[in-house]
């Protein structure tokens, strides 16, 4: 296909009247932010990504954007969508920065092909689809990147959702709040045995007073939990059973077995301290000891 | 061929496994044990696994089986330090062990197994008072 197009040569020719009309274009549309983003520093990406649009052109490549001689663009653009991403911009707003690109283009070309009514469809025609390719490559830069903070995000959330905490020399304590799913409970359970194994704990409580639901499957990933912590030499303790849970547990005929339960924390951590030899009584104050 | 050796303490036998276990190595250990506690009238067997990262169901069993067979001789078993990725591997393979005490260190094992020794001889001293 030999392209008779005119495009780098307009480029060429009126970098500059495009770069200012394509400046008002973006001013003009209702998706520029000046909250976000300073015009001075529109300008400054906008007077790039022409640089690197021209450079790119001049291959005489002009529609296939997948080819190296467009890569120093699509990383621009790459780069450009996930800072928009993160400040805050909408999709929209991002693509608009490509898309606002074809009125001050369209304008050109219709100077120079003046007459040329069937030259100037072509590269209208090429324009349009290099820009609308590009502008659906920035959108989907945009996601990736807020998929990707959802993405940490959550992660974040997950590991800061089974925190272990030291109740007492040798005493855990892991509270657990909200549902727990099979993933969940494999992160309860690893966590809790690998701190185990550090603080060298006797007596572990896992507190379920947040766990709004139980099934049979959460029942059987507790009692899991349990086991594993006997095999490796301490005693788990589970408290904070709710009287919804208690019925749904015996509904469902969920065999809790021989393992410790409570109703509240503090009757855990009391068995806790009986296991280990210690006792927590009111402090006996003498008025003969003071003086 | 290399055995893991058995050490004696008192009234109880201690194996450490410092090494990968095999199958054949466990058959061994298992075979030897029963001679030693039958030599040593041991009355108690403390197995570290602490360094220990991975167990299959045949080595499981063999835990197990060594237990038992301690049992019968009149002797109790503590398996010791199992590593966290360990007990979470028995637990989905469903290996119960039961009639295995643990600890989590030699240290707390070995209390334990003294522990249970002199509760049985209060128990047997108690009836001639």
């Amino acid at each position: 296909m030999t392209i008779n197009t005119r495009i780098p040569e307009v480029l060429e020719r009126h970098e500059a009247e495009i770069l200012s009309d394509w400046m008002k274009e973006q001013a003009s549309a209702l998706t520029q932010r000046p909250d976000l983003m300073k015009e001075s520093e529109v300008r400054e990406e906008s007077t790039q990504f022409l640089k690197l649009f021209r450079e790119a052109l001049a291959g005489n490549n002009l529609i296939e954007i997948q080819k190296p001689v467009w890569a120093p663009v699509r990383e621009f653009i790459g780069e450009v969508s996930r800072s928009r991403a993160l400040q805050g911009f909408s999709p929209t707003e991002t693509a608009t920065f490509i898309l606002s690109l074809k009125q001050p283009l369209f304008t050109r070309l219709r100077q120079v092909h003046e007459g040329q009514a069937d030259y100037l469809f072509e590269d209208l025609w090429n324009v349009t689809v290099l820009l609308d390719k590009l502008g659906l490559y920035s959108v989907e830069v945009f996601q990736k990147t807020r998929e990707d903070i959802i993405g940490r995000q959550q992660n974040e959330m997950f590991e800061l959702s089974t925190p272990v905490v030291e109740l007492w020399q040798g005493i855990l304590g892991l509270p657990i709040i909200g549902t727990l799913d099979s993933k969940r409970s494999q992160q309860v359970m690893e966590t809790l045995l690998k701190r185990l194994a550090e603080t060298q704990s006797e007596v572990a409580v896992i507190d379920i007073t947040g766990v709004p639901i139980m099934d049979t499957l959460t029942a059987q990933h507790l009692l899991k939990t349990v086991s594993a912590t006997r095999l490796m030499g301490a005693e788990c303790i589970i408290s904070g059973i709710r009287p919804q849970i208690a019925q749904t547990l015996v509904h469902l005929g969920a065999n809790l077995g021989d393992v410790i339960t409570k109703a509240s924390l503090a009757g855990a951590l009391a068995v806790a301290f009986k296991r280990m030899g210690l006792a927590v009584g009111p402090v006996r104050r003498q008025s003969s000891d003071t003086a | 061929m290399d055995r893991i050796p058995i050490l004696r303490m008192g009234e109880l036998l201690l194996v450490t496994i410092q090494v990968d276990m095999h199958d054949r190595l466990a058959t061994v250990l298992k075979d030897d044990l029963a001679n030693r506690i039958s030599a040593t009238h041991a009355r108690g067997v403390l197995i570290d696994i602490s360094a220990l990262d991975m167990v299959d169901s045949f080595i499981a069993r063999m835990f197990g089986d060594i237990a038992q067979i301690a049992r019968v001789m009149d002797a109790e078993t503590a398996l010791v330090g199992m590593q966290p990725s360990v007990a979470i591997t028995l637990v989905e393979m469903g290996v119960p062990l039961t009639g295995v005490r643990t600890a989590l260190n030699v240290e707390k094992g070995m209390a334990l197994l003294r522990a249970g020794l002199q509760e049985e001889r209060a128990d047997d001293d108690a009836p001639a008072q």
